[in-house]
């Protein structure tokens, strides 16, 4: 907590109120154009040398559509902190972070593949799951989970996926296992 | 030193002379060297290599060699979920071994894409290669997987051996592998 006032106390005009819930810190920015920033004096400064995990949201019909999530941790004085920022679906678009850790190559990389946003400076933007040549991005909400037909002779292909009658939904309220297990229920059951 | 030989009907010879025709011949020499080519995915490897370690020891068929090139295998045992990502590659090595050449998709995911009605996941392996058999399972037992091999062995006792070897083109009858040939020719004229 501390520490997270000190990043404000840093960046004030651009960071939120540092948020407490369940021991766990988060802090809000407005301005996604100043992340690597932000990051490098957290690490520098404030001894946050460890970026566990950068992840990214799509609040679909939203806007800003885009939600980036990084995870810092200490090593040094073991403390958890937690940075959101949000980018409009136009733009999709924001600064590297991995000239301050490394290791958020691979998962701007992961980003850029499922989700579509693209981060400038990035050293080696590549697919990284997804094969070079793949046209979509699967983890968006509006991506059907059964997919979509794609075609790159000679190195993969990609078929809608038969759901017969699905998708399965469980019930978790019901009475018994048999009302309870994953069956084809349409939105008006 | 007599010069001379027994001619004639010899009640000791009998026992060691099989009459057979060379067809039945070499099946049945073939049928008991496969050597299989673990393509182990996802989970059902593990169950793949139960198959190969002491406790259901596949060597008492004759299987036991598992050969990692494909050059040196006659089965490819397709252990796991298939995913579009990895299906050239599996499509490519069953390319590069050398006929005759049988597929055994073992458990859901291989079959049919199982669980996964995803993306990402290949839906049956059928849709790039030929398959002989399919396993049930999610995973099969080890003896379901001996199982689908001794019927593998069944198949190559039956095959018209010389006669598809005099012909030109593959080794093995087309019409007796697999029912999705076409689907396999509309890929390769894809590429």
């Amino acid at each position: 907590m501390d520490l997270a006032n000190k990043l404000r106390a840093q960046f004030g005009a651009f960071l939120s109120e540092p948020v407490e819930f369940r021991g766990e810190v988060t802090l809000k920015r407005a301005d996604a154009e100043r992340i690597a920033e932000v990051c490098g004096f957290a690490k520098k400064e404030l001894a946050f040398d460890f970026l566990l995990d950068i992840t990214s949201i799509d609040n679909y019909g939203e806007d800003p559509r885009w939600r980036i999530v990084y995870e810092l941790y200490g090593l040094g004085h073991k403390c958890h902190l937690r940075l959101k920022t949000d980018v409009s679906e136009e733009k999709s678009e924001l600064p590297t972070v991995s000239g301050v850790w490394r290791t958020a190559d691979w998962h701007e990389r992961e980003i850029f593949d499922l989700m579509g946003i693209r981060f400038r400076g990035h050293p080696d933007l590549r697919r990284i799951i997804m094969w070079e040549g793949y046209p979509y991005h699967p983890l968006r909400k509006d991506f059907p989970v059964t997919g979509k037909s794609s075609e790159v002779p000679g190195v993969a292909f990609s078929k809608t996926a038969p759901i017969e009658g699905g998708p399965f939904v469980t019930s978790p309220g019901d009475k018994d296992a048999i009302e309870r297990e994953p069956r084809v229920r349409m939105p008006e059951d | 030193m007599p010069n001379t030989a027994e001619i004639g009907y010899d009640p000791r010879l009998e026992a060691d002379v099989v009459c057979t025709k060379l067809d039945a011949a070499l099946n049945w020499f073939r049928q008991h060297s496969l050597w299989p080519m673990p393509m182990g995915l996802a989970c059902c490897a593990i169950e793949l290599m139960g198959t190969g370690a002491s406790r259901f020891d596949i060597s008492r068929f004759g299987m036991e060699v598992m050969r990692f090139s494909p050059r040196q295998s006659d089965v490819m045992i397709v252990a796991g979920t298939v995913t579009y990502k990895m299906a050239t590659a599996v499509k490519r090595i069953y390319d590069q071994m050398a006929e005759p050449k049988w597929v055994i998709a073992m458990g859901a995911c291989a079959s049919t894409g199982g669980m996964y009605r995803s993306y990402a996941v290949l839906q049956g392996l059928d849709n790039i290669i030929p398959v002989d058999f399919y396993v049930a399972g999610c995973p099969p037992r080890p003896e379901a997987l001996l199982d689908a091999l001794m019927k593998l062995q069944k198949k190559v006792l039956k095959e018209p051996l010389l006669a598809t070897l005099k012909k030109p083109g593959p080794a093995l009858p087309a019409g007796g592998r697999g029912h999705l040939e076409p689907e396999v020719s509309n890929l390769k004229s894809a590429e």
